[in-house]
C-alpha cells in the first residue's frame, strides 16, 4: 500500500506540449508520470516548478472534465516562470496541488454569469467557462468581458470564436491597437455598460490585475450586481499553499487556503488598505 | 420611418430629456449613412458638427510620427462622436473613422450652441449629459494610462 506523501511533496509530471500564446506567455500540457488523473475544480491552482529554479503558484487553465491532462498558461516574468516556459516537451516538471477555493460555478446555476477577465486573468477563468459550457442549459446568459493590452496579447483567440458559437456572448477590448484592428478599443470596464447586464439576475467572476478588478467591480456594481454576487481571484505571495507559512495573508485570510477565489464583499475592505 | 427625436431619445446622452428639448436638438440633426473607412472628423479642422452613432462603430485615432495610426478608443451605437464642438476653440483634437458601415445622426454644432444660448435650461440639460459622458471617458482614459496589463 502506497501512503499519501502529503501536500508538500511534489509529484513529477511530464510536459507533453508547449504552445507560445504571446511574446511572453506559454500554454503547457502536462501528464502525471504516474498517469493518474488530476482532478481539480475551476479556479484552483498548483505549485509548479522546474528543477533548480524555484516553485510558483500557477492557476490551472485546463478543462476540469479532462483530468488526465493538467494545463497551465504561464507568463514568463521571473526566474521560475522563465524556466517553466522554456521547458521542452518530454521534460519533467514538479507539481503540488491542486489548492484553493474554486469559482462558484454550481452556485451560479439559474443565473446570468458574467466573466470579466483582464490579460492573463483569462487563464484561471478558462476552466470555469469550459464547465459552464459543458452544462450550458443550467445557466441563462453567459457573458465574457475580456480586456487585453493589445490584439497580439489576447489569449485563446481561436477559442473565443468557439465559445461564442456555443452560447457565450464574447466581448473583447484592447487598450490600444493599430488601424487594422476592427474590434473594441478601450478599457474592459466600458464593456460592462455595452453588455446591458441584468444586474439583479447576475453572478460575476473576475480575474486580472488587482487595479483592473477594482475598476471592473465598480462598473459591475453600477450595473446592479451586488458585492455578494461578485467573485474575484486574488494573487498574493503563495509559498506553502496550505495555509501554514502566512506569506499570502490578506487581512484575516490566507489566499492559498481561503482563496484565491473570494466573494468581493469579504475582501473589499482589505484592498483599500495600502501595502496590505 | 422614425423621427429624429425618437431615434435620439434612446441614446444615454439624451436620455430623459423633455420632449421640447429633444425636438430642439433634433431640429439641428439629420440622418446620414457612412461606409466603412469614412473619416468623420479630422484633427485640427473646425469642429462644426458632431454625431450620434445609431449603428456601427467609429475609431478615435491619432497619427504619431514613426508609430503610424493608433486607435485610442472605439465608439459604438448610442455614443456621441465629437466633443470639441462644445468648447472654444471649436477644433477637433483627434481623427475619427468609421470602422464599419455606420448609421449616424449628424448635428450642426453651431445650431445647437445657438439654441443653448437662447434656452439656458436646454443648455444646462445638454451640458450635464455631455459632462457625464466626458467624465466616464476621462476615467476610462486614466485607467487606460495605468497600462495594467503591461507589468507583472
Amino acid at each position: 500500500m502506497v501512503s499519501d506523501p502529503g501536500p508538500m511533496v511534489p509529484e513529477p509530471f511530464e510536459l507533453m506540449s508547449s504552445r507560445q500564446d504571446t511574446d511572453d506567455t506559454w500554454t503547457l500540457e502536462l501528464e502525471a508520470c504516474s498517469r493518474r488523473p488530476f482532478a481539480f475544480a475551476p479556479g484552483q491552482f498548483t505549485m509548479l516548478s522546474a528543477a533548480g529554479s524555484g516553485e510558483v503558484p500557477v492557476s490551472i487553465s485546463g478543462d476540469p472534465d479532462e483530468p488526465e491532462r493538467l494545463v497551465h498558461t504561464v507568463r514568463a516574468v521571473g526566474l521560475a516562470t522563465e524556466a517553466i516556459c522554456a521547458a521542452e516537451p518530454g521534460r519533467r516538471l514538479a507539481v503540488r496541488g491542486p489548492f484553493g477555493e474554486p469559482w462558484p460555478v454550481e452556485r451560479a446555476e439559474g443565473a446570468d454569469v458574467v466573466i470579466a477577465a483582464g490579460g492573463i486573468g483569462l487563464a484561471p477563468l478558462r476552466p470555469a467557462i469550459l464547465r459552464l459550457l459543458a452544462r450550458r442549459e443550467r445557466y441563462r446568459r453567459l457573458v465574457l468581458l475580456y480586456g487585453a493590452r493589445s490584439p497580439d496579447q489576447l489569449l485563446y483567440r481561436d477559442e473565443l470564436d468557439i465559445w461564442q458559437s456555443r452560447g457565450v456572448e464574447v466581448w473583447v477590448t484592447v487598450d490600444s491597437a493599430g488601424p487594422d484592428w476592427l474590434g473594441h478599443v478601450g478599457v474592459v470596464t466600458r464593456l460592462v455598460r455595452r453588455a446591458r447586464l441584468d444586474g439583479a439576475a447576475s453572478v460575476a467572476m473576475s480575474c486580472g490585475p488587482e487595479v483592473m478588478m477594482r475598476f471592473t467591480v465598480a462598473a459591475l456594481r453600477e450595473a446592479g450586481i451586488g458585492e455578494d454576487r461578485i467573485f474575484a481571484s486574488m494573487e498574493r505571495n503563495m509559498q506553502c499553499a496550505i495555509g501554514h507559512c502566512g506569506h499570502c495573508q490578506l487581512g484575516p485570510t490566507l489566499v492559498c487556503r481561503d482563496g484565491p477565489v473570494y466573494r468581493w464583499r469579504e475582501i473589499a475592505p482589505w484592498l483599500m488598505i495600502r501595502e496590505l | 420611418m422614425q423621427r429624429i427625436e425618437e431615434l435620439i431619445s434612446v441614446a444615454p446622452v439624451f436620455e430623459g430629456l423633455a420632449p421640447e428639448h429633444l425636438a430642439l436638438i433634433a431640429g439641428c440633426g439629420r440622418n446620414e449613412h457612412m461606409p466603412a473607412g469614412t473619416m468623420l472628423l479630422r484633427e485640427g479642422q473646425p469642429a462644426e458638427r458632431f454625431f450620434l452613432i445609431r449603428r456601427g462603430s467609429v475609431a478615435v485615432e491619432v497619427h504619431a510620427p514613426g508609430r503610424g495610426t493608433l486607435v485610442i478608443e472605439t465608439l459604438h451605437a448610442g455614443d456621441p462622436v465629437g466633443l470639441s464642438w462644445l468648447f472654444a476653440p471649436y477644433r477637433w483634437q483627434f481623427d475619427t473613422r468609421a470602422v464599419e458601415p455606420c448609421e449616424l445622426v449628424v448635428f450642426d454644432g453651431a445650431c445647437l450652441r445657438r439654441k443653448c444660448d437662447e434656452d439656458h435650461e436646454l443648455g444646462y440639460q445638454l451640458m450635464s449629459r455631455f459632462v457625464a459622458n466626458v467624465i466616464s471617458r476621462f476615467q476610462a482614459t486614466r485607467f487606460q494610462l495605468l497600462d495594467v496589463y503591461g507589468h507583472a
